[in-house]
């Protein structure tokens, strides 16, 4: 697109953030910049706490254990990220998508549901995975090529990894419509109104499933809870290839609020999703956050980001760090000491170590996996193909035994 | 037993009510199915008898009908989805595929999607382009769903409970150009008269085996009747599924007569007949006496409703074939 283009299609009022759509043109990457004076941010890079008059009530109501519970997520699940990657180098994973960078928007989403709640994930929600329960070597098995990320949805109210990018948004608008048939929203029961959480990236913001999400949910108002982790990269591409407007404000032309929150703050995206949680919980509808974060590694262990984006661009964003900024924090307020980060460092190796383990010894799926539960009830060309890879199989023990 | 008369879309309309009635987790979900009753009526006055939340109006998108329908049924419901017309599935065709087929294989068996995705299928209507289509291959070539044909009013009514019984995804197709045709049907039975994934041979003989599902097999009846007055008995099978195919009933009548006739409305290149004839050439090898025939579609797009009566295999295109088959 030439310059000429650009301003004969000059961008509407309202819209901030804006750079060029020219690739020549733009003067520093969008994916570099900060999230702008609308991001709740809650906790600065520097460990510095905001005040927030909207959101300060549901920090304050935390307790000493739920605040350091949240930095010991943030830091094991960094090193099951870090595992997990190593894993896959020495050749143990076929594939890894790290989360590095993405810690505090997923710790803080997963943490802020309640048991009766529903994720339905992408494939890089390691954190919201961890703080539902579901144990990291269930995600690693998927990765290694075990299963395909087999763990009970019921269980956890966690479901499927999606890897069709966008897929699970129109997945959880339907299960909130289901929650809203139960009569799970609006009753005031906080052990029975329950919501969604649809996450997508920033890529998926372009997919026509999540837009289409966003309408239904929007009619139907239903108990959903968008959540967009923007991590600036969908694989090359950075996310002005995905959308021309930010995209906390597209929810605003969804008919519902739309909220660009620090995702490397991790009290801010508690918060915010708790905020968003409850209201779609009490009957009052669909939302979108935007975490504002960013991949700090490669889009998984098979790219390399060198040759798509600038290290200098790490570098600021590595001084956003999510733990970092929540160490000092916990510091600085006495609320964690010295004792408490080497008892969690601890910790993490003992997981380290654990993950390694466990991973190595994974034993291998069965074979007869290929063909069970294809389907509930049997299906004849299943069967005859089972019976025909039984035959096969066979024919070897045969041919040995008369060897 | 008592009888009524039906048409293919009032019973699969009743069909409906009586699957809502005996269990409150089934819903329906489509474009215009609500206040409407469905741009063929066959929601009619469901809407009105069982409210909103269980007769929904959908926004005009078919990825999201399909998504949401999959979400609710991992909520505990038994979502019945309508899809307006056949071209309009393929909007759908990513959830359907990426996520309806699979959810219940890769989570090892913990989730289960009980959808049934109905969709009018077919030409003969002289409709518009996208409104004429039989794309069951599709489907069929999707491990992990199940793809079954109603085409008579007895079927239709039973068929559909049993797929929305069906804790499997089931592809259930209606030949609209047959909505509007009468037969008998008991809607007071005690059960359904037959599996849903079973073929059921509709008419007996010798000479030649006629299969054919949808709205194929209206055409191959009166076929075999105009054959039989030829002095050439046909053997017409109803397949009903084509996922799963009930290839014992096909093989079991080759085996009687030497011969089979495949009849479609689908393009034959790549199809449920190209499938049939590799299944029955590999299971019954020593009993044909002639090459599995293909009475199908041309290998085209479909054509514009001025030539499709060209382009629909008829009574005529379908004893053409048999005389092929019998020929050699």
């Amino acid at each position: 697109m030439s310059d000429t283009d650009v301003a004969a299609t000059p961008p509407t009022g309202g819209i901030d953030h804006h750079v060029s759509v020219d690739p020549a043109a733009p003067a520093e990457p969008r994916s570099a910049a900060d999230g702008g004076p609308d991001m709740v941010q809650l906790l600065t890079p520097e460990g510095e706490r905001i005040a927030n008059a909207q959101y300060d009530e549901i920090i304050d109501a935390m307790s000493n254990d739920d605040l350091r519970g949240l930095y010991r997520d943030l830091v094991l699940i960094r090193r099951v990220d870090q595992e997990a990657t190593a894993l896959q180098r020495q050749g143990e994973l076929g594939l890894w998508a790290s989360l590095l960078g993405q810690e505090a928007a997923q710790i803080g989403a997963g943490r802020a549901m309640r048991t009766q709640d529903h994720c339905f994930p992408g494939y890089r929600e390691h954190g919201i995975a961890w703080a539902r329960g579901v144990d990291p070597m269930r995600l690693i098995a998927m990765y290694r090529g075990v299963d395909k990320g087999a763990w009970d949805p019921a269980e956890f109210g966690f479901h499927p990894y999606t890897i069709v990018i966008g897929n699970q948004s129109l997945l959880g608008t339907g299960y909130a419509m289901g929650i809203q048939r139960d009569g799970a929203v609006g009753t005031d029961d906080p052990e029975r109104d329950a919501a969604v959480i649809a996450c997508m990236g920033d890529g998926a913001t372009a997919q026509g499933d999540n837009n289409e999400a966003f309408v239904f949910a929007g009619v139907y108002n239903s108990p959903v809870v968008f959540f967009c982790q923007n991590n600036q990269w969908a694989i090359s591409e950075p996310n002005e290839r995905q959308t021309r407007a930010p995209i906390y404000k597209r929810a605003d032309g969804f008919g519902f609020p739309g909220i660009r929150v620090d995702g490397n703050d991790v009290l801010g995206v508690y918060a915010v999703t708790t905020a968003m949680l409850d209201r779609a919980r009490s009957g009052e509808g669909p939302s979108l956050i935007e975490a504002f974060t960013y991949r700090m590694a490669a889009h998984t262990t098979s790219d390399d980001p060198t040759k798509y984006r600038v290290s200098a661009e790490v570098e600021i964003w590595k001084l956003r760090d999510p733990i970092a900024r929540y160490r000092r924090w916990l510091t600085s307020e006495g609320i964690a000491d010295a004792d408490f980060f080497d008892a969690i460092d601890r910790e993490a190796d003992e997981l380290g170590e654990h993950v390694r383990s466990a991973t190595v010894s994974m034993a291998d799926p069965d074979v007869s996996d290929i063909f069970d539960q294809v389907y509930v009830e049997p299906h004849r060309q299943v069967q005859d193909d089972k019976a025909a890879f039984t035959a096969y199989n066979d024919s070897f023990a045969a041919e040995e035994a008369r060897a | 037993m008592t009888t009524t008369k039906s048409t293919i879309a009032k019973a699969i309309n009743a069909g409906l009510r009586k699957a809502m009635e005996n269990d409150p987790k089934v819903i329906l979900q489509g474009e215009d199915i609500g206040k409407l009753g469905g741009v063929f009526r066959i929601t009619e006055h469901l809407q009105k008898d069982f409210g909103e939340d269980r007769v929904i109006d959908t926004p005009l998108a078919e990825s999201g009908i399909m998504g949401t329908g999959i979400g609710l049924a991992l909520r505990g419901y038994r979502p019945v989805v309508e899809i307006q017309f056949d071209g309009f599935v393929y909007p759908a065709f990513d959830q359907i595929v990426s996520q309806l087929s699979k959810l219940h294989s890769r989570s090892r068996g913990a989730v289960k999607v009980p959808v049934v995705v109905r969709i009018p299928m077919g030409g003969g209507i002289g409709a518009v382009e996208h409104h004429s289509e039989s794309n069951e291959a599709y489907f069929a070539h999707t491990l992990g769903l199940r793809v079954v044909f109603c085409s008579n009013p007895e079927d239709a009514y039973w068929m559909i409970q049993q797929a929305i019984e069906c804790d499997d995804p089931v592809i259930f197709y209606e030949p609209k150009r047959r909505y509007h045709e009468k037969g008998e049907v008991d809607f007071d039975a005690p059960a359904a008269p037959r599996d849903l994934f079973s073929a059921h041979t509709v008419r007996e003989g010798t000479d030649v085996t006629l299969a054919c599902w949808g709205p194929m097999v209206r055409t191959c009846l009166d076929a075999a009747k105009v054959a039989e007055e030829e002095g050439t008995s046909i053997e017409v099978i109803d397949l009903r599924s084509v996922s799963p195919l009930d290839i014992d009933a096909i093989t079991r009548s080759v085996e009687k007569t030497g011969r089979l006739v495949v009849a479609q409305e689908a393009p034959s290149f790549v199809s449920v007949g190209s499938e049939i004839a590799a299944l029955v050439t590999e299971r019954c090898f020593y009993s044909l006496e002639s090459p599995v025939i293909r009475v199908a579609g041309w290998n085209t797009p479909y054509p514009a409703s001025k030539l499709e009566e060209h382009y629909l295999p008829d009574l005529d295109r379908v004893l053409d074939g048999v005389d092929r088959a019998l020929s050699h």
